[in-house]
């Protein structure tokens, strides 16, 4: 190889650092999917880049408090943008609801799960997985869903917890749980039902999953942070965010 | 932020229940561990490496992998899943004895290394001794190998319990947070934390690293001539 050519490609690592407009993104574990799609056409149609991080809104937070590098947050909840809001750390003006989650009631075998959630009530199964209500939005709701339907002390003894909702959706696609409270998002594809069963719950059972976003400090000027707000509130972005099964 | 007593029932309650896997993971690990160290020790197969070699891969892989792992091979899907639940047993991610079996996986180098160092260390020459006083082979490792082992049972000993206390990453992957079976310290404090609950994240985290730190000093007075091994 020449000599000019690895001083090529030794500048170029950092060139592309520099030049390049980015926006470091944390993106709430449920909208994973749907977010790598809107990313990748965000970069084909604007020319920025835009760096995903997944995880869930509690760790962000601390992470944020704690002097990380994000600066977009695209919360699972309305609730921990609006604090960040309150403390400082955003950008004023720049937070709104880019999602409304679904949830479901999901078995990753065939004939589990009946169209009204009846299995549920039924039993037949040794261990429903919920997210940690305490941590996760969807969580919340699968426990406000249980309540509503007067089944949460009779469903208690089979609860496992997932730290976030990815890992929820884990414990039930591995089969160790045979049924699991999950995001739409994650088992919907191209609008329909990936695999398994499912039972779509109706939104009046729980509060709305409202998933809200923001500029955090970080990004204040950054014109990539700015046009990907730009692109969540576009025709393109919500068509892509609807055909993983959110409200919008 | 809600700041109920410092140490609620439920921070006790996962407090216990990580003694209990602890003991439960050391004393399997000792009865499972030992006769691989030895095998390791005396061998001159050539499994011997590939054998070493397995035991060590915890020390090298991310928890996540054997997590990850565990998750799909204990379920229903998976080969020991599926044998488990022909035994009746059940599967075993989600249970105390799901994370028994993670916890002796995870833990196999701190007990069989410090073992199999000391049995390396106690050499041919008493085992030769004893077979010509006639000592059966039970007799022999009883009455001169236990003995001459001893400080290796107590390094064994002390970083698989300390090990398991400090489990995270493949409790967190197969253990599901359920309260008194796969709760544990760790992960009560993972939850404090992302739960904002600061004031109870410390109170456990500084007694984890209290405990930490007494059982690392317990073991370098035990063996205070740097033969950690």
């Amino acid at each position: 190889m020449h000599h000019s050519r690895l001083v090529f490609i030794f500048f170029s690592f950092f060139a592309g650092a520099v030049s390049a407009e980015e926006v470091q993104v944390a993106v709430a574990a449920n909208f994973a999917a749907p977010m790598q799609a809107i990313a990748t056409a965000f970069e084909k149609d604007t020319g920025h880049k835009a760096r995903l991080a997944f995880g869930s809104s509690g760790k962000f937070y601390a992470q944020i408090k704690n002097g990380a590098p994000f600066q977009v947050l695209l919360s699972a909840d309305a609730e921990t943008p609006a604090r960040l809001e309150q403390e400082g750390m955003t950008v004023a003006g720049t937070r709104f609801t880019y999602a409304i989650g679904a949830l479901v009631l999901w078995s990753a075998s065939e004939d589990m799960v009946d169209g009204r959630g009846d299995v549920l009530r039924k039993g037949g199964y040794a261990h429903l997985a919920i997210a940690n209500p305490k941590l996760a939005p969807y969580g919340a709701a699968a426990v406000e869903v249980l309540k509503q339907l007067g089944l949460l002390d009779a469903v208690r003894p089979k609860l496992v917890q997932g730290e976030n909702i990815a890992q929820t959706w884990q414990f039930a696609a591995s089969g160790n749980a045979e049924l699991g409270f999950v995001a739409r998002s994650q088992v919907t594809r191209g609008g329909k039902l990936s695999h398994g069963s499912a039972w779509i719950v109706p939104a009046n059972l729980h509060p709305p999953i409202r998933q809200d976003a923001v500029v955090l400090a970080n990004g204040r000027g950054n014109a990539a942070a700015g046009a990907l707000m730009a692109y969540l509130k576009s025709e393109q972005a919500k068509a892509v965010i609807r055909a993983y099964g959110y409200g919008i | 932020m809600p700041s109920d007593t410092i140490l609620s029932d439920t921070a006790l309650s996962a407090v216990w229940l990580t003694l209990r896997l602890a003991t439960v993971t050391t004393l399997l690990l000792f009865l499972i561990g030992t006769p691989i160290a030895w095998w390791l020790a005396r061998t001159r197969c050539w499994l011997k490496a590939p054998v070493g070699a397995m035991v060590a891969l915890p020390l090298v892989l991310p928890p996540t992998v054997i997590g990850f792992y565990l998750l799909v091979v204990m379920g229903p899907q998976g080969p020991v899943g599926q044998l488990t639940q022909a035994l009746g047993l059940g599967v075993l991610p989600f249970t105390f004895w799901g994370l028994v079996v993670g916890s002796v996986l995870y833990s196999m180098p701190f007990v069989v290394q410090p073992l199999q160092n000391a049995f390396d260390a106690i050499g041919e020459r008493p085992l030769e001794v004893a077979a010509t006083l006639r000592a059966g082979p039970w007799d022999t490792f009883f009455s001169v190998v236990l003995p001459l082992a001893r400080p290796g049972f107590i390094t064994a000993g002390i970083l698989g319990f300390a090990h398991t206390v400090g489990e995270f990453g493949v409790v967190l992957m197969i253990g599901g947070n359920i309260p008194d079976q796969t709760r544990v310290v760790s992960v009560q404090i993972y939850d404090h934390v992302e739960a904002q609950e600061y004031a109870q994240a410390h109170w456990l985290s500084a007694g984890m690293l209290a405990f930490s730190f007494v059982v690392l000093l317990l073991l370098y007075l035990f063996n205070p001539n740097g033969r950690r091994r």
